[in-house]
């Protein structure tokens, strides 16, 4: 990137960051729950990345519109109550649009509510930022989960089913991993996730020359 | 679907269907609090109150809720009520054990986003239990809750003594314990089901 790094983050610089370099799932592991519990299959992560990130981006454009007009004492609560709305807007469009995604997430589309992330940028950024930046911002953050989960849901629905959005792949021999699509599936696939990027960010240091020595 | 026996509820809820091993709930205290076995039982017991209390909030409003043919404001009058409540046992628990609530600190407050604590009042209101069944699915979350959350910190101040690689250390070795602790668990599958 050719960009000033210092200085006031570019519009492109916000965006970047919840995209890669603080990703909500890899980096940060916010909002964990429901990465690990509809990550089953791609459709369903993705279906998921996507609610979150709506959710995101229209509750950061709202707490930065009004957020010289709240007062600090209750900001939690309006917080909670402007991203519940949201939700709740979700939650119906799920409906109307496909009934049998609406069942495939259940619950969980409502539990958007209590995802870390979301509460967590509305009060770390979009709080204090115009409304422009917020968004970006939180269009990042929400592509950034959304391409998470969806690493997620791929890897599970490649070894747990063979397929991928439905399609096989392994022709008929294929022998499913059944505990892919199970609970324990899911935090083994995530945990694999985080190996692989935390052994690939301390080759990167290694191989960096160092200014200083080494401890 | 026929009615569901407290007793299967009850070990259904505690094991087969463990809220954080099975149904991956509250996976941020569960992540975040699990070092230490002095603070996870105390968490447990926290989060398990204020189970209960959103739990017999959640039957009172649903029932209020479907009384006035307003049903797209569950969502968010569960929410509030939730963090109203989870005020009030903070403050509580200021007043009535000071040294408890010092050892909680932070994760008190954070109760209100767990998504346990909301997932036990929309799942009760969605399984459609009556009074009773919730009563005893808001304990039975609370004590899985706990019961995994004791297990992992186990887990984790025994492997603080053995020699973990330096890339595994961190979350991704908490994850592919979780993910073991899930596997085993996974045995109860069935129980409370057949009787």
């Amino acid at each position: 990137m050719a960009l000033p790094g210092k200085a006031p983050p570019s519009t492109l610089d916000e965006f970047l960051e919840g995209l890669w370099r603080q990703n909500p799932v890899f980096v940060m592991v916010l909002g964990m729950c429901p990465a690990l519990a509809v990550t089953v299959s791609a459709v369903n992560a993705l279906a998921m990345g996507l609610a979150t990130a709506f959710v995101l981006v229209s509750s950061a454009l709202l707490v930065s519109l009004i957020r010289k007009m709240v007062p600090k004492e209750v900001r939690i609560a309006t917080y909670i109550v402007i991203i519940a709305t949201f939700v709740t807007v979700v939650d119906y469009l799920i409906a109307a649009i496909s009934l049998e995604l609406y069942e495939a997430l259940g619950a969980f589309i409502q539990l958007i509510v209590v995802n870390c992330l979301i509460l967590g940028r509305a009060e770390a950024h979009a709080s204090k930022h115009p409304p422009l930046p917020a968004v970006t911002n939180a269009l990042g953050m929400g592509l950034g989960f959304a391409i998470g989960l969806f690493a997620l849901g791929s890897v599970r629905e490649i070894f747990g089913a063979g397929k991928l959005f439905g399609v096989s792949l392994f022709g008929p021999d294929f022998q499913p991993w059944v505990v892919m699509v199970l609970p324990p599936g899911g935090f083994f696939v995530l945990g694999a996730w985080l190996l692989l990027f935390s052994w690939w960010r301390s080759r990167k240091v290694t191989r960096s020359p160092l200014p200083v020595g080494e401890g | 679907m026929a009615p569901e026996s407290l007793t299967q509820i009850f070990l259904g809820t505690l094991l087969a269907n463990n809220f954080v091993l099975a149904m991956f709930l509250g996976l941020c205290p569960f992540l975040g609090v699990s070092g230490k076995l002095d603070t996870a039982a105390p968490m447990g017991a926290a989060t398990t109150f204020v189970m209960l209390v959103a739990s017999l909030c959640a039957y009172g409003l649903n029932w209020l809720v479907v009384e006035f043919q307003l049903e797209f404001l569950r969502l968010i009058s569960f929410i509030v009520v939730i963090a109203s409540a989870v005020q009030l046992v903070e403050m509580f628990m200021k007043k009535y054990s000071p040294a408890l609530f010092r050892a909680l600190g932070i994760f008190l407050p954070l109760i209100t986003t767990n998504c346990a604590v909301l997932g036990v009042a929309l799942f009760q209101t969605a399984r459609e239990y009556n009074f009773l069944q919730s009563v005893v699915f808001a304990i039975a979350a609370g004590a899985g809750f706990t019961l995994a959350l004791v297990l992992m910190a186990g887990l984790r101040e025994r492997l603080n003594l053995a020699n973990v690689p330096g890339v595994v250390q961190g979350t991704a070795l908490s994850l592919m314990l979780a993910g073991l602790l899930s596997l085993a668990f996974m045995g109860f599958a069935g129980l409370g089901a057949g009787e």
